[in-house]
C-alpha cells in the first residue's frame, strides 16, 4: 500500500531516517557481519592473531556432542514452555470468556506478570524452590521427595519451564481471551439450541475457529523461550547442573563471554540468525494468511 | 452467556481463583520474605503471613544494599527504560513519516534495512555487538545502556501502518493552506498519533525496564546496574547466606514501576501488546 500523495523535499527525508539507520548499521547489521567474519576464523589461545579456517568452525560444532546436547536442551525447553503456559493460559482464559460479572477484576489479576522481568521471576521461583530455605522444597521434603535442583538436571529443567511458563501465561491468556471474544455468539447458541454439550461445544467450534490464535502464539512462544529466557536461566541455574539447562543463547554467552572461545561463538550466533530468519519468516507468512479467515 | 447458573458457574469462578492464587504464589510469597527478618527465612519454613520488619527491609535495600545502593540501581533502571521507550519512539515515528510521506531514493532500501533488524535479536550477536560498543567507549555509559537497543523495527512498523490509514485530504489540505511537511508533522501527524504513541510507550518501557543480557554485559561496574540485573549479585552463593530478605525487597522494588505501569494503564498496554504483534 502506498500513499497517492506526498511531499517532496530534498534533503528532509535522508534527515529523517537517518538515526534509526545510523543505529541499525553500528549495532545491528556491522556486528550481524562481525558475527559472519569471525565464525570463519579459529583465534589462538592468547588472543593474539587468528586463522581462517573456512567452516571448520561449524563442522566442529556440529560434531560437538555438548552443542548437539544443547539442541536438544533448547527443543525440550522450549516445546515444554509452550505447552503449559499456552494449555494453562486457555484454560482461564475460557473460563474468563464465561464469566459476566468481574471480568474486568479477572483479567487485570491475570496480566500482570507480563511486567515482571524474567530475571525477577528466576528470583522468586529460585526462593521457592532453594533447597536449604524454599518453602516449597521444604513442604516437598515434608511429603518425603528430597528436592535439589541444584543437583538433579531434569529438576532444574522443570524449574526454569515453570518459572519461564508462569511469565508467559498473561500474554497467552490476553490473546486467547481476544480470539474468543471474536468468536460469534450466535454460533454457539445455535449449537447449544441442537443440543450440543459445553465440551462438545468447545472441541468442535470454539477450538477450531480459535486455531490462528493458536498457531501464532504457538511461533511466538517458541521465539519466547529460545531467546527471551536468558534472564530466568541464568538467576535460576546457569545452565547448569551438568548443562542440563544450558539454551542455545545461553551456550552462546556462556562459550563467548565466560569461555572466550570467540570463533565458536560467533559460528553459534550464525546458526541462531538462521533459526531466527526460519521463524520470522514463518510468523510472517503465518500473519498474512491469517487475515483471510 | 447460555447457561448462567449451576454447577458450571461455580466451576468457572473457582478455576479463575485458582488460577489467580498459583500466579500469585510467587508474588505473595516474595512479598512475605521481604518483611521478615533472615532468621525467619533461613530456619524453614517461611511464614505464610507478612512479618513486622517492612520498614527496615526497604530501606536497607534502597539506602545500602548489598553490593550498592537499590536506590542507584532503580534510578539506572529509569533511566534504561525511559531512555530506550523515548529513543525508539522518536527514531521510529521519523523513519516511518519518510517512509510513507516521501518518495526518495534508497527509501526501499531504507525500509528493508530497517525490516531486517527483526531477524537479529541482541541474544544473536552478543560478542560482536559488544566489541563495537567496547570500542565506542559506551562501556558503563548511559549511552550504552540505551543506544545499541533502540532500533525498532516494530515500531517504524506499526506507525507505517497507522500513517497508511490517515487519510491522504489532510495531507491536500494542508497543502493549500501551505503547511510544508515540518508543519503538517507537527500540526496535524503528532496530535492523531497520540494513542499509538501512548499505547507504544507502555510495551516499550516494560521491555527497556525488563532488559537483562544487554544490562548484564555492557555494565562491569556495580554502580551502573541496572536494579534486574544488580539482583543476581545479591542472591546467595554456595559459601554464603546472603541476605534474603534485601533481595527479596528489591526483588519487590523491581517489579513496583512496570506493574503499576501495567495496571494503571491497562487499556494502553492491551492495545499496544496487540498492534506491535501484528
Amino acid at each position: 500500500m502506498e500513499k497517492r500523495v506526498t511531499f517532496s523535499h530534498k534533503a528532509l527525508p535522508y534527515l529523517l531516517v537517518a538515526p534509526q539507520l545510523v543505529i541499525t548499521f553500528v549495532f545491528f547489521l556491522w556486528p550481524a557481519s562481525q558475527a559472519i567474519w569471525q565464525s570463519l576464523f579459529l583465534p589462538d589461545p592468547f588472543g593474539l592473531s587468528s586463522e581462517f579456517v573456512g567452516l571448520e568452525n561449524f563442522r566442529f560444532l556440529f560434531g560437538d556432542r555438548y552443542y548437539l546436547e544443547s539442541f536438544t536442551t533448547t527443543a525440550i525447553f522450549s516445546l515444554a514452555v509452550t505447552a503449559l503456559s499456552m494449555s494453562s493460559a486457555l484454560l482461564l482464559a475460557v473460563m474468563a470468556d464465561r464469566v459476566i460479572r468481574g471480568a474486568t477484576a479477572y483479567k487485570t489479576l491475570l496480566i500482570w506478570p507480563y511486567a515482571v522481568a524474567p530475571a525477577i521471576a528466576g528470583v522468586m521461583w529460585l526462593f521457592m524452590f532453594n533447597p536449604s530455605i524454599g518453602l516449597i522444597a521444604y513442604y516437598l521434603k515434608f511429603l518425603g521427595y528430597n528436592w535439589n535442583h541444584v543437583l538433579n538436571g531434569g529438576e532444574a529443567m522443570f524449574l526454569v519451564v515453570v518459572a519461564a511458563s508462569w511469565k508467559q501465561i498473561s500474554y497467552n491468556f490476553l490473546f486467547f481471551l481476544a480470539g474468543l471474544q471474536a468468536i460469534p455468539k450466535s454460533l454457539i447458541e445455535a449449537a447449544a439450541i441442537d443440543g450440543a454439550g459445553r465440551t462438545y461445544r468447545f472441541w468442535t467450534i470454539i477450538f477450531p475457529l480459535l486455531s490462528p490464535t493458536t498457531f501464532f502464539l504457538l511461533v511466538v512462544n517458541i521465539v519466547y523461550a529460545f531467546f527471551e529466557t536468558f534472564g530466568i536461566i541464568h538467576t535460576v541455574t546457569a545452565g547448569g547442573p551438568e548443562r542440563s539447562t544450558t539454551i542455545l543463547v545461553y551456550k552462546i554467552y556462556a562459550d563467548g563471554f565466560v569461555g572466550q572461545d570467540l570463533g565458536s561463538s560467533a559460528a553459534q550466533s550464525v546458526i541462531l540468525m538462521v533459526v531466527v530468519a526460519i521463524l520470522t519468516v514463518v510468523q510472517f507468512r503465518f500473519i498474512e494468511r491469517r487475515v483471510h479467515y | 452467556m447460555v447457561e448462567k447458573r449451576g454447577i458450571g458457574f461455580f466451576l468457572t469462578h473457582a478455576v479463575l481463583i485458582l488460577g489467580i492464587a498459583v500466579v500469585g504464589l510467587p508474588i505473595y510469597l516474595t512479598l512475605v520474605g521481604s518483611t521478615v527478618t533472615q532468621q525467619d527465612i533461613i530456619q524453614p519454613p517461611l511464614p505464610l503471613v507478612p512479618g513486622p520488619h517492612l520498614v527496615k527491609n526497604y530501606s536497607d535495600a534502597l539506602f545500602s544494599g548489598v553490593n550498592v545502593p537499590v536506590m542507584r540501581m532503580l534510578a539506572n533502571s529509569m533511566v534504561m527504560a525511559l531512555g530506550i521507550a523515548i529513543g525508539k519512539i522518536v527514531i521510529s515515528i521519523l523513519s516511518a513519516y519518510a517512509i510513507v510521506y516521501f518518495r526518495f531514493p534508497f527509501r526501499m532500501f531504507a525500509f528493508w534495512t530497517i525490516f531486517i533488524t527483526l531477524m537479529l535479536p541482541v541474544e544473536v550477536r552478543i560478542v560482536p555487538t559488544f566489541e563495537v560498543a567496547a570500542d565506542l567507549g559506551l562501556l558503563n555509559s548511559y549511552a550504552g545502556l540505551t543506544l545499541p537497543l533502540i532500533a525498532s523495527a516494530t515500531a517504524t512498523f506499526l506507525f507505517r501502518q497507522f500513517f497508511l490509514t490517515v487519510p491522504d485530504e489532510l495531507v491536500e489540505a494542508a497543502r493549500i493552506d501551505g503547511a510544508g511537511p515540518v508543519r503538517f508533522f507537527k500540526d496535524i501527524l503528532l496530535p492523531l498519533s497520540r494513542t499509538n504513541i501512548a499505547a507504544l510507550f507502555v510495551i516499550l518501557f516494560i521491555f527497556g525496564w525488563n532488559q537483562y543480557l544487554w544490562p548484564l554485559l555492557i555494565t562491569t561496574e556495580p554502580e551502573m546496574n541496572t536494579i534486574v540485573v544488580g539482583i543476581k549479585q545479591m542472591l546467595p552463593t554456595a559459601d554464603d547466606w546472603g541476605n534474603w530478605p534485601v533481595t527479596m525487597a528489591t526483588a519487590m522494588l523491581a517489579m513496583i514501576p512496570p506493574v503499576f505501569v501495567v495496571v494503571v494503564m491497562q487499556r494502553l498496554f492491551v492495545k499496544g501488546l496487540i498492534e506491535t504483534e501484528k
